[in-house]
């Protein structure tokens, strides 16, 4: 019995209530919407990678400017072409639902925003995170005399050790002070 | 696979040892049927032939007869450990297969093992304490899917989240909380109160005081006079006058004054503590609050709001991130230029000013208002106007509508930043309030007085007229025969209770209309005018002026914040406000959301009042307690109206508790409260509460200033 078929097994389903913040109506909508960006012969097949173009059709994805940086974080595929499965999809939710403990939602957040994979939040990082967040049109960019004083302030206020790059334990620590973060750093289907 | 074949294997092992070992695998599988799970039946090899891939070597020879004590112990703990590794499951940031992999050896471990810690006289009782925390933890899962399933409006929230951000959601959120909260008062003024007088109480038409007068009557069912909750509406269960003083009515011998009395009590207790625990929650929740410390770093890591589904609410936060990160660095460069610092000075000085002057103005217009209804009310209300007749409302709610439009024009002189603007704005607007809801109040207290002295005419009046009954019949027999006279004939008292109650009704029904024209008029109508008007105009209508409407989210938490307060304070004299309340929160849900789907647009820029969310839950707080004020303050000091109301005849409405202690408690029990309500206890028991407050605080203060140094030492040590 695979993690695709057209149901989940009962054991499965309470396993996977076990091990993820969401409820059992949540990990059946979840497996409801994960099909249908199936094609009929992949969903009776075991194991299945959703491209990440397909992913990145769902709505709730569609306009975050995060979203290959999510699909990478999640995914656990060996091509390294953030493809996820129906298991992969669900760490995305569980992480993104609202009862999710603040620490693994500031983990994540931590590997999303590192943009080059190497652990730490450098300058390179913040530069693209900026550029995200300011959208694609030229209009809307900061000019690079602003981007380079905005990178100065976040260092200066969140880089403790001094070393020029925001590592996991400073941003978790910057982070649990916020009010805002674990309401907004929420995705439901 | 590789899992299904491991499966296979183990049972087919399984099968083969249990011939060998028999006798202890029997008992094994005996206590393993008892637990319901599916690997139960797996698992019957014995500890020594268990393939090691997935367990701890040191468990490796375990055979359960022959274990010493600490080796015992040392499993349980191990049982434990893994217990806790579990349930811990879900907080690791680990990809799913290694969190099912773990998951499974872990549950294999556990079950293995808990039965051969179950070892001598209390085997089958830890098996079946065990047993239990399973069903229990099962459980409770479900309950917790099934909350979650009944959660009203979900959707429609989600939906508007999408599209309109966090902050305008958060609105509709307060809005589900508060229909909670209001179904609970509700539930208590139904099933406490209306219900039992309705059912057990004497019915209509059998008392003075639940009886429509003979001069009414013919008006009675008239719709203007049901509408101004006059007539039929009147005497009815829906206001304190109805209700009889009798001490236990029915056959459940209900203590009918006893329950109103402790029903107010209840609302408003139950309110404070629902109130506190939210707040206490939300401050857990946020920490400490530095609000400054991080600015640059919050808007970075946190601005994006993830539940955006829709492109247009996409682009217009990516607009008010950059506006944003803007704003924060000119600021930066700025903060230390002030240019013509006395300039602005004064016209801050001058805005309040024009402000104070607004509110004194409202004030004043408020309190002449309500004196020139009571004038109207003594020529009697047929010889007037609509408009006359609710004079009152409309003056209230037209200056909630048009002063803080005032106020915000006013505001641009002060050139403050937009989040400091804000939170003036809405200090004003609560001023505004506040102001008019009390000197509403202070009218009211001047009718009060006023029937309280038609009460005692009327008293005296009474008696007369009993006399008179009497006269006419005293030559026939010596003894005073019963009269039977029609209750709807008796001369009646002005009963001030149900006055209050029905003015604090028809307050909140045009409040009600008022908010729901507005909706209409102001966002619908416009969004037509200009979708349609667009065609034939000079200029771009939804580009410039008037456009479309944003949703005012303060605006609306404000009005939502002040309605509570007036049921608060008028629940206790109408019992059908909650009632009221609920149905018009219902409506509103709907009315709002179709409004906000239909007609507004996201907004372009947006600013919290503040950090925290505690921010709406301290105003309720405030306005929960200067709404039960008045309440407290009419019933401790005025005394109740002669004839109508369950405390008619009492001295003063708490009475009713003194009454109940003497009659229904045991002897000792009213000895023991009255030393209890003794002022010498009493005095030092507020002094120690004092003392415990004062005591919290400064250690409060002690583990802040703590938090400050242990920051400034961890910037410092590297």
């Amino acid at each position: 019995m695979g993690t695709t078929a057209s149901q989940l097994g009962k054991d499965l389903l309470s396993e996977y209530q076990e091990l993820t913040f969401l409820t059992k109506q949540e990990i059946l909508l979840a497996h409801k919407r994960f099909s249908e960006l199936l094609s009929k012969d992949e969903r009776n097949l075991p194991n299945t990678r959703v491209s990440m173009e397909r992913i990145l059709t769902l709505p709730e994805l569609k306009s975050n400017p995060f979203r290959e940086r999510i699909c990478h974080v999640f995914s656990t595929s060996d091509q390294k072409n953030g493809s996820l499965s129906f298991e992969d999809f669900l760490d995305l939710l569980s992480a993104f639902s609202d009862s999710a403990t603040l620490e693994i939602k500031s983990h994540y957040a931590f590997r999303i925003f590192d943009f080059d994979d190497d652990g730490t939040l450098d300058c390179g990082d913040l530069e693209k995170l900026v550029n995200c967040l300011t959208g694609e049109t030229d209009d809307t960019r900061l000019t690079t005399d602003e981007m380079r004083q905005l990178i100065n302030n976040i260092l200066e206020e969140s880089d403790i050790d001094k070393d020029g790059t925001v590592n996991l334990s400073e941003f978790q620590h910057v982070i649990s002070r916020s009010p805002d973060f674990v309401s907004s750093f929420k995705i439901v289907l | 696979d590789g899992e299904k074949k491991k499966r296979k294997k183990r049972r087919r092992k399984g099968a083969h040892r249990a011939e060998e070992g028999e006798d202890e695998v029997q008992t094994r599988h005996e206590r393993r049927e008892r637990e319901k799970r599916r690997r139960a039946k797996n698992d019957q090899e014995t500890s020594e032939e268990e393939d090691d891939k997935e367990e701890d070597s040191k468990d490796e020879e375990v055979r359960p007869e022959c274990l010493t004590p600490e080796e015992l112990e040392k499993l349980k703990e191990a049982v434990d450990e893994r217990k806790k590794l579990i349930q811990s499951l879900r907080g690791k940031p680990w990809p799913m297969k290694k969190k099912l992999v773990t998951l499974r050896e872990s549950q294999e471990f556990v079950e293995k093992y808990e039965g051969a810690l179950g070892k001598g006289k209390g085997r089958k009782l830890y098996a079946y304490k065990v047993m239990m925390t399973k069903k229990w933890m099962k459980f409770q899962r479900d309950f917790e899917n099934f909350k979650t399933a009944c959660i009203p409006w979900e959707m429609k929230i989600k939906e508007i989240e999408s599209h309109f951000g966090s902050s305008v959601a958060s609105y509709f959120i307060f809005l589900r909380w508060m229909y909670g909260i209001n179904m609970i008062l509700f539930g208590l003024t139904f099933g406490l109160v209306m219900v039992p007088e309705a059912l057990m109480g004497r019915p209509y038409g059998s008392m003075p005081r639940k009886t429509v007068p003979r001069s009414e009557e013919t008006s009675a069912m008239d719709f203007a006079v049901l509408w101004d909750f006059g007539g039929y509406a009147q005497y009815s269960v829906l206001f304190y006058g109805f209700y009889n003083n009798q001490r236990a009515i029915g056959w459940l011998k209900f203590r009918m004054p006893l329950s109103y009395f402790l029903v107010g009590v209840g609302t408003v207790a139950y309110s404070y503590m629902v109130v506190i625990r939210t707040m206490a929650r939300n401050a857990n929740e946020s920490g400490v609050g530095d609000d400054n410390s991080f600015n640059f770093s919050w808007k970075m890591f946190t601005s994006w709001d993830y539940l955006i589904g829709n492109p247009e609410t996409a682009d217009n936060k990516f607009a008010s991130i950059t506006t944003s990160f803007k704003e924060a660095i000119l600021e930066e460069q700025e903060s230390h230029k002030d240019d013509n610092i006395h300039l602005t000075r004064f016209l801050r000085v001058l805005a309040n000013f024009l402000v104070l002057c607004c509110l004194a103005g409202s004030g004043y217009l408020i309190y002449f208002v309500v004196r020139r209804s009571q004038k109207f009310a003594l020529d009697g209300l047929e010889n007037h106007t609509w408009w006359e007749r609710n004079e009152v409302n409309m003056v209230m709610s037209l200056l909630g509508m048009f002063c803080p439009m005032l106020f915000d024009v006013i505001s641009t002189l002060e050139n403050y930043h937009p989040r400091v603007a804000l939170q003036w704005q809405l200090g004003r607007i609560f001023a505004l309030f506040l102001g008019n809801l009390y000197t509403f109040i202070i009218a009211l207290m001047d009718e009060i007085n006023l029937k309280r002295e038609e009460e005692k005419i009327v008293k005296f009046n009474i008696t007369t007229w009993e006399a008179s009954l009497y006269n006419g019949t005293i030559s026939e027999n010596s003894t005073a025969p019963s009269i039977t006279i029609n209750p709807a004939d008796v001369p009646r008292g002005p009963c001030w209770e149900t006055m209050v109650g029905q003015e604090f009704v028809r307050l909140i029904i045009s409040d009600t209309m008022t908010t729901y024209i507005t909706l209409l008029i102001g966002d619908f109508l416009r969004a037509v005018l200009v979708r349609f008007l667009n065609y034939c105009w000079c200029w771009d209508l939804e580009a410039g002026f008037p456009s479309y409407s944003e949703f005012d989210v303060s605006g609306n938490v404000l009005g939502l914040i002040f309605n509570q307060g007036m049921i608060w304070m008028g629940a206790f004299y109408a019992p059908c406000l909650p009632a009221l309340n609920v149905l018009r929160l219902h409506v509103s849900m709907y009315l709002q959301c179709w409004a906000v789907m239909c007609c507004n647009v996201p907004q372009e820029r947006v600013f919290k009042a503040s950090g925290s969310n505690n921010f709406y839950m301290a105003m309720l707080l405030v306005i929960l307690f200067l709404s039960t004020l008045p309440a407290i303050y009419t019933i401790v000091t005025i005394p109740p109206s002669f004839d109508c109301g369950p405390f008619s005849g009492k001295n003063r409405m708490f009475d009713v508790i003194h009454e109940t202690l003497e009659s229904d408690f045991p002897a000792w029990f009213s000895k023991v409260f009255s030393y209890a309500s003794n002022p010498g206890l009493v005095l030092p028991f507020i002094l120690l509460m004092v003392l415990a407050i004062y005591y919290l605080q400064s250690t409060s203060k002690s583990y802040r200033q703590a938090n400050v140094e242990l920051k400034k030492k961890l910037q410092t040590v590297i």
